[in-house]
């Protein structure tokens, strides 16, 4: 009697659990399931394996970004992309003397513009102005600001187009060939060169980029 | 060259490295600091010294206004001053007390006579 009475409610059980899988919307849900069971199954594998490849990659991008970093936040890059309007000087990044102002286009205003007295090449002498034929702040409407810049906020920038104007390999190029980028090397007597080589920085930023341009933490 | 060579002593020497202005000329019309000037760059240029400031309808206004507003003390800077004033009236012909902050900081004056500077080229911006 007993047996009967369990075998009745199992039955039961099994009947009443079982109905709803035939209505015909609740029958695609085993099947979806079944997929995502499936995906389950192989995925683990191939997001470990690809995971690994990914994050040594993201890795060395994020590495190398913190070593051009070095080199973007130290005055001879800083000091002309300050968070402000004047520029800056010194390797205290003091606001520059006279209180030179940026002006829309980046080559200061009126009578205080940067090839007033920036000459096209450096001027010989202890502290004396440095030259290039276009020297100039980032203009009004693209500042560029790396002062005050963590690495991530940095990257962010760097990778955001509507802030820089130019394209990550366009970036590149103004890290690689650009004369005022490469005057922080040859910076004039009195003033400290940056802490890696150009040859070094251009790599780092290169590596940064074709890795990833990850963001860095 | 401009004072020992061409004996046109109006522009003045100061400190020989682009920091005081006393030096303001005119270089097609921008106020370069002539004393860290190489020549090269010169060379084939429009030069404007202090002594042809007269000859434009901003430099005889702002003249006038130096004269009116007896802006002048020792006086070492004034040429640079005044070169460094036409500049600005020409690219702002009604410049605020801002605008002639930006324009006239790189001009230093010793014996502190920045206020009748203001007050004299806002009279030459109102002559016209």
């Amino acid at each position: 009697m007993k047996k009967t009475v369990y075998v009745v409610l199992v039955l039961g059980f099994v009947t009443a659990v079982a109905a709803p899988l035939n209505s015909s919307d609740k029958i695609i849900e085993p099947t979806i399931q079944a997929i995502a069971v499936n995906t389950k199954i192989i995925s683990p594998i191939v997001d470990k394996e690809k995971t690994q490849a990914d994050k040594i990659r993201e890795k060395e991008s994020a590495d190398a970004f913190k070593e051009a970093y070095k080199v973007l936040m130290h005055p001879r890059c800083m000091n002309c992309h300050p968070s402000g309007d004047a520029p800056l000087q010194g390797d205290d990044s003091h606001i520059h003397t006279q209180n030179v102002t940026r002006g829309k286009d980046g080559k200061g205003v009126y009578a205080m513009k940067c090839s007033n007295c920036h000459q096209k090449e450096n001027t010989a002498g202890l502290n004396m102005p440095p030259g290039n034929p276009n020297w100039h702040l980032p203009p009004a409407n693209m500042k560029m600001v790396f002062q005050g810049k963590t690495p991530a906020q940095l990257a962010a920038q760097f990778k955001d187009r509507k802030l820089t104007g130019k394209t990550l390999q366009e970036m590149l190029h103004h890290v690689e060939e650009d004369k005022l980028v490469l005057g922080g090397w040859d910076p004039g007597e009195g003033r400290t060169k940056p802490p890696l080589s150009h040859a070094e920085f251009a790599a780092k930023f290169r590596e940064w980029i074709e890795k990833g341009a990850v963001i860095p933490k | 060259v401009l004072r020992d060579t061409l004996e046109m002593t109006g522009t003045k020497f100061g400190c020989g490295m682009a920091q005081c202005g006393a030096c303001t000329v005119h270089l097609n019309g921008d106020a370069i600091r002539s004393c860290i000037t190489p020549v090269a760059r010169a060379a084939g240029q429009e030069i404007k010294t202090i002594e042809a400031l007269s000859e434009d309808a901003i430099g005889k206004r702002l003249q006038k206004a130096w004269i009116e507003e007896d802006v002048p003390q020792c006086g070492y800077c004034q040429s640079g001053q005044l070169m460094a004033a036409a500049v600005l009236l020409k690219e702002k012909p009604n410049p605020t007390d801002n605008d002639i902050d930006l324009g006239m900081s790189g001009n230093i004056c010793r014996c502190g006579t920045y206020q009748r500077v203001r007050k004299a080229i806002h009279r030459a911006a109102a002559m016209k």
